[in-house]
C-alpha cells in the first residue's frame, strides 16, 4: 500500500509541473493589457511606467520560473509563517495581483472560508442526500421511490445552477422575502441573532448546489448499486442466511462504492470551479468570485494561481481516489 | 475661474440644512454605497481606476478642490495662489501652496509641508509605476519653505500650475505611514495601501480587497460637527443593474455609482421610487475617429497606419465632412444614452465657458448637401449604390470596442452612410486588446489599423491644455515610440501647433479661454473627427440621502463631509 502511493505521489509531481508551465503560458500569451480597463486620461507613457512596475519588461521565461519560484516555494512558506508565527519566510517575494498589488495568498486565504463554508456544505449536503437515495432506489428499483428520485435528479441535473439560482431568488426573496439575496461578507457570528442571519443567507446558494451535486451522484449510486445487487456473491450471501441488512449495507454497498468515491473525490475540486457561477449569483465573496473579477481586470497573475490552484486540486483529489480505491479493492494494491 | 472661500462646502451645507436641528457629527448614523465595480486599493497611485479614486477621496485629500461648476476651491490648502496673492511666480515659474494651520492627520499627527515634498517623491519615483505620474510632469523640484509652505518649481512656464496636489487625482499621503513604501518596494506596504492615514472626513476601519470597505468619522477632522454619518459600508461587486435596483426598488443602498444603463432601463428603475437619479456633464465626448494615414494591410509593417502613407480616401475634407453631415446625432444620443447624453459638435464639450458656440449647425444632418459634396470630389455613385472613383469602392473598415451601445451606434451609422454611397465594415474588439497599449498587438486603438474608429475620450481637471496638446503634429502613434501617443488620428496642421504653443504660454484666463475654443473650431472644422455624445456621469441616491452635490470635475465624493440624512 506504502509503495503504491509513493508511485502515485511520484506520478503527481512531474504532472502538477507540466500543469503550471501550460498555465502559465496559455494566459501570458492571451491578448489584453492590465492596463487597458484605466480611464483614457492617463497617458500612454505613463501606462508603460505602470507595465514595467508590474514586471511586464521582462522575458517570459525568466518570469515563469520567477512565479513557479513563488508559487512552490514562497507563497508555502508564507502561509506557513502566518499559521505558525516562525520567522521562516526571510522577506521572500510573494506573487503580487495586478488589481489591488497586495498578495495573492493573502486575498486567496481571505476569500477560501466562504467557499469552503457555502461550497463545501453544499457538496456535504449533496452527498448526504445522495447517498441513501442511489441505495434504496436501486434496492426497490421502479417503486414509486425510485421513480420520484429519477425525475428529480433529472430535473436537478439537468437545469443549470444559474437558472435555480435566480428562481429560488425571485421566489424567497423577491416574493417571499425570507432570506436575503445578497450575501452580506462583513457578517460575523457572534450571537444565536447573528448565526440565524448567517444560516438564513447560507441556505439558498447551499441548496443549489445541494440539489445539483445530489442529483449527479444518486445516479451514480443508483447504478452502482444495481450492478452488484445481481451478483453471484450477492445470491450466496443471502443463500448462507445473512440478515437483508448485512446483505445490502456490507455487502453490496461495500462493493458499489468503489466507482461511486471516485465520483465524489473527483467532485471536490470540480465544485470549487463550479461554484464561480452560483458564487456570481449570490454575491458570495469566495475564490470563484474573485476569479472572475480577476478575468474581467486582466489581473493576470491572480487568474494564474488560482488556476493553479484548481489543477493542484484535480490531482490532489485524483490522488486521494486513487489511494481509496485501493483501500476499498485490495486487487488494485497489488500491481 | 478661482474662487478664494475655503469654507464654500460648508456654507452651502449649512444653506442645504434647514430641517437639521442636530447637525453634529455622526448624526446621520450609518450610508451603505455600492460600487458595483469593487475597490481594488486605497492608494490611488497605484491604481490609476476612477472606482479607487472616489474611494481614497473621502481619506486623502489634496490642496485644492474643482467644486461643480469646475471652480477651485481651496481645501487643504489656506487659498488658493494667484499671480495677485504672490503664489504663482511672475515668470510662471513656481506655484506656492500654504497649508491650513493646525492640520491633523487621522492619526493625530500634523499635516507639514514634507508630506507633499514626500507625496511629489513617491510618486514620481521611476521604478513605482504611478498612476498620476503626469501630474507632477515637467517640475524641477518640490522644496519644503517651512513647516505649513511648500513650492512647486516648474522646469517650464507653466501658466496653469494648478496640477500637482489639485483634485482627487493627486492627493496628499503620509511621509511617515510610506517613507519605506517607496519606488519598487510601493506594492509591499499593504497594510499602507488598504488603509492609508489621511486628513478627510473618514477612515479605513477594514479593507477587503475587491470586495467591501467599512469606513468611520476621523476623530480629528477639521470640521468638528462633520461628517454626519458615522460610518459607511462601501459595497463592491454585483453589475450596474443590480447597483441601481438596490438604491430605486428594495432601498437598500443610498448610493450607487456609474450606472451606465440603457435609458429605458433607467425609467422603469427610477418607477420604483425610492431614488433619484443624478446626471451631470464633464469632458467626456465620444466621438468617431478618423485616420488621415493609410492603413492598407498591403503596406509593410511599421509603414501602416503611419505618415508616410496619407489615407486614400480621407485625406480629402470633402469626404470627411460628408461623413459628419451624414450622421445623425440626435438619434444616436436618443438610442444610445437618453438622459444621460447630449449630442454634440465639438472636441471641447466642456467646462461650458470652453465649449465652442460656432459648431452647432452639425447637430442636424443633410444627407443632400453629404452627396452634393462626395459628387463634387469625384466619388460616382455606382450600380450597387456605392460610390466609385477611378475603380475603387469607398468602402470603410469602422472599428470600436465591444460594447452594446458602441455596437448600436456602429450600425446607426453605417445605415446613414449607406444613404450616401459609402460601405462600411463594421468591427467590434475586446475592450481589454482595444484600449491596452500592447504594441505587438495589431488591434490597438493606437495602432489604428483601420480608417475611422469610435471611443471616448476625456480630460482631468477643467483645463484641456494637455487634451488639445495630443494632436500636435508629431505626438502621433508611431513604431519609433513604440505607438505611443494620443494624436490618434494622425493629424497635422502647423497652424493648429502654432495656435496650441500660444496657448501654452498665455497666462490670461480671457485670452485662454478664446484659444481653446479657437482651436477647438480649427480642428473640427477640419472634420479630423466627429464628434457625437457628450456623457454624462450617472449615479443614483436614495431619496433619503440629502446634501449631495455631484461633481464632475473632481470625485463624486468630494463633499461627503456634507451628506446627511433626512429625516421624515
Amino acid at each position: 500500500m506504502f509503495t503504491y502511493t509513493l508511485r502515485r505521489l511520484a506520478f503527481a509531481v512531474p504532472t502538477v509541473l507540466i500543469i503550471s508551465l501550460i498555465v502559465f503560458l496559455l494566459l501570458d500569451l492571451a491578448p489584453g493589457d492590465p492596463t487597458a480597463d484605466l480611464p483614457l486620461t492617463i497617458p500612454v507613457e505613463v501606462r508603460e511606467q505602470i507595465r514595467m512596475a508590474l514586471g511586464l519588461g521582462e522575458p517570459v521565461h525568466i518570469r515563469y520560473l520567477k512565479w513557479l519560484e513563488m508559487m512552490l516555494v514562497n507563497e508555502p512558506l508564507h502561509a506557513l509563517a502566518n499559521m505558525t508565527g516562525w520567522d521562516v519566510t526571510r522577506d521572500a517575494p510573494r506573487i503580487l495581483s495586478w488589481q489591488t498589488r497586495s498578495p495573492v495568498g493573502d486575498i486567496i486565504a481571505q476569500r477560501i472560508p466562504q467557499t469552503l463554508w457555502v461550497v463545501g456544505l453544499g457538496y456535504i449536503f449533496g452527498v448526504l442526500i445522495a447517498l441513501p437515495i442511489g441505495i434504496i432506489s436501486a434496492y426497490r428499483q421502479y417503486s414509486w421511490f425510485d421513480q420520484v428520485g429519477t425525475f428529480v435528479s433529472m430535473v436537478g441535473f439537468s437545469v443549470p445552477t444559474f437558472f435555480t439560482g435566480v428562481v429560488l431568488i425571485l421566489v424567497f426573496s423577491v416574493w417571499l422575502g425570507w432570506f436575503p439575496s445578497m450575501y452580506d461578507t462583513t457578517l460575523e457570528v457572534r450571537d444565536w441573532d447573528s448565526f440565524v442571519r448567517q444560516v438564513k443567507q447560507i441556505i439558498l446558494p447551499v441548496s443549489v448546489l445541494a440539489l445539483f451535486n445530489a442529483s449527479q451522484i444518486s445516479r451514480f449510486m443508483r447504478a452502482s448499486m444495481l450492478d452488484n445487487l445481481n451478483q453471484d456473491y450477492v445470491r450466496t450471501a443471502r443463500a448462507k442466511g445473512l440478515k437483508e441488512q448485512t446483505v445490502v449495507l456490507t455487502h453490496v454497498l461495500r462493493n458499489s462504492m468503489i466507482p461511486v468515491v471516485t465520483v465524489i473525490a473527483l467532485g471536490i475540486p470540480a465544485v470549487f470551479s463550479g461554484a464561480i457561477i452560483t458564487e456570481q449569483i449570490f454575491r458570495v465573496n469566495g475564490l470563484g468570485h474573485a476569479l472572475i473579477g480577476a478575468i474581467y481586470a486582466n489581473d493576470i497573475p491572480m487568474v494564474q494561481t488560482i488556476t493553479f490552484i484548481f489543477a493542484v486540486l484535480i490531482v490532489l483529489f485524483n490522488l486521494i481516489a486513487d489511494v481509496l480505491y485501493g483501500l476499498l479493492d485490495p486487487r488494485i494494491r497489488y500491481d | 475661474m478661482i474662487r478664494k472661500t475655503s469654507l464654500m462646502g460648508t456654507a452651502a451645507a449649512l444653506a442645504l440644512l434647514p430641517a437639521m436641528a442636530m447637525a453634529e457629527r455622526g448624526s446621520s448614523g450609518h450610508m451603505n454605497i455600492i460600487y458595483w465595480q469593487a475597490v481594488s486599493t486605497m492608494n490611488p497611485f497605484l491604481s490609476g481606476g476612477t472606482k479607487e479614486m472616489n474611494a481614497a477621496s473621502i481619506v486623502l485629500e489634496p490642496m485644492a478642490r474643482y467644486d461643480e461648476t469646475g471652480e477651485l476651491v481651496a481645501w487643504l490648502a489656506e487659498e488658493i495662489p494667484t499671480i495677485d496673492n504672490g503664489g504663482v511666480s511672475e515668470d510662471l515659474l513656481s506655484i506656492t501652496w500654504t497649508l491650513r494651520e493646525g492640520l491633523v492627520w487621522s492619526d493625530g499627527t500634523p499635516v507639514t509641508s514634507a508630506d507633499a515634498v514626500f507625496t511629489y517623491e513617491y510618486c514620481t519615483h521611476p521604478e513605482g509605476g504611478c498612476s498620476y505620474r503626469d501630474r507632477f510632469a515637467n517640475i524641477d523640484s518640490v522644496e519644503a519653505l517651512d513647516e505649513r509652505t511648500v513650492k512647486v518649481n516648474f522646469s517650464d512656464i507653466t501658466p496653469f500650475p494648478y496640477l500637482p496636489f489639485v483634485g482627487a487625482g493627486s492627493p496628499m499621503i503620509q511621509q511617515a505611514q510610506f517613507a519605506d513604501c517607496l519606488g519598487a518596494r510601493a506594492p509591499e506596504c499593504t497594510d499602507a495601501n488598504f488603509a492609508p492615514i489621511g486628513t478627510g472626513p473618514y477612515r479605513v476601519v477594514d479593507f477587503r480587497p475587491n470586495d467591501v470597505i467599512q469606513f468611520e468619522a476621523n476623530p480629528n477632522y477639521r470640521d468638528p460637527d462633520r461628517p454626519f454619518f458615522q460610518t459607511i459600508t462601501w459595497a463592491g461587486g454585483g453589475d450596474a443593474t443590480g447597483a441601481a435596483r438596490a438604491v430605486f426598488q428594495t432601498g437598500e443602498m443610498d448610493y450607487a455609482w456609474n450606472l451606465q444603463l440603457a435609458p429605458e432601463v433607467i425609467e422603469q428603475m427610477e418607477a420604483g421610487g425610492m431614488g433619484e437619479l443624478l446626471v451631470d456633464f464633464g469632458p467626456l465626448m465620444e466621438r468617431i475617429e478618423i485616420n488621415f494615414t493609410d492603413p492598407s494591410p498591403d503596406l509593410p509593417e511599421g509603414e501602416r497606419s503611419t505618415r508616410m502613407h496619407p489615407h486614400p480616401i480621407l485625406s480629402d475634407i470633402r469626404v470627411r465632412e460628408a461623413l459628419s453631415l451624414a450622421i445623425d446625432r440626435e438619434l444616436l444620443t436618443e438610442i444610445g444614452y437618453g438622459p444621460t447624453g447630449k449630442p454634440t459638435c465639438n472636441f471641447i464639450v466642456a467646462p461650458p465657458a470652453m465649449a465652442s458656440p460656432n459648431n452647432d449647425a452639425c447637430l442636424t444632418p443633410d444627407k443632400d448637401r453629404a452627396n452634393a459634396l462626395l459628387d463634387e470630389a469625384g466619388w460616382e455613385m455606382g450600380p450597387d449604390g456605392i460610390r466609385v472613383k477611378d475603380g475603387q469602392r469607398l468602402e470603410l473598415l469602422f472599428q470600436t470596442s465591444t460594447n452594446a451601445v458602441r455596437q448600436d451606434f456602429q450600425a446607426l451609422v453605417q445605415q446613414d452612410w449607406r444613404e450616401i454611397g459609402v460601405d462600411t465594415r463594421l468591427r467590434n474588439i475586446n475592450a481589454g486588446v482595444f484600449f491596452g497599449s500592447d504594441p505587438g498587438s495589431p488591434d490597438t486603438y493606437l495602432k489604428f489599423y483601420a480608417d475611422v474608429q469610435m471611443y471616448a475620450s476625456l480630460f482631468e481637471g477643467t483645463d484641456p491644455t494637455a487634451h488639445l496638446e495630443q494632436r500636435r503634429c508629431g505626438r502621433e502613434p508611431k513604431p519609433d515610440t513604440q505607438w505611443q501617443g494620443q494624436n490618434i488620428n494622425r493629424y497635422c496642421n502647423e497652424e493648429y501647433d502654432a495656435l496650441w504653443l500660444e496657448l501654452s504660454r498665455e497666462a490670461d484666463p480671457d485670452r485662454r479661454q478664446e484659444l481653446v475654443i479657437a482651436l477647438n473650431d480649427m480642428f473640427v472644422q477640419d472634420y479630423a473627427h466627429l464628434p457625437l455624445v457628450a456623457r454624462g456621469r450617472v449615479s443614483a441616491k436614495a431619496n433619503s440621502l440629502g446634501g449631495v452635490i455631484l461633481n464632475v470635475w473632481d470625485s463624486e465624493h468630494w463633499q461627503i463631509h456634507d451628506w446627511y440624512r433626512i429625516e421624515n
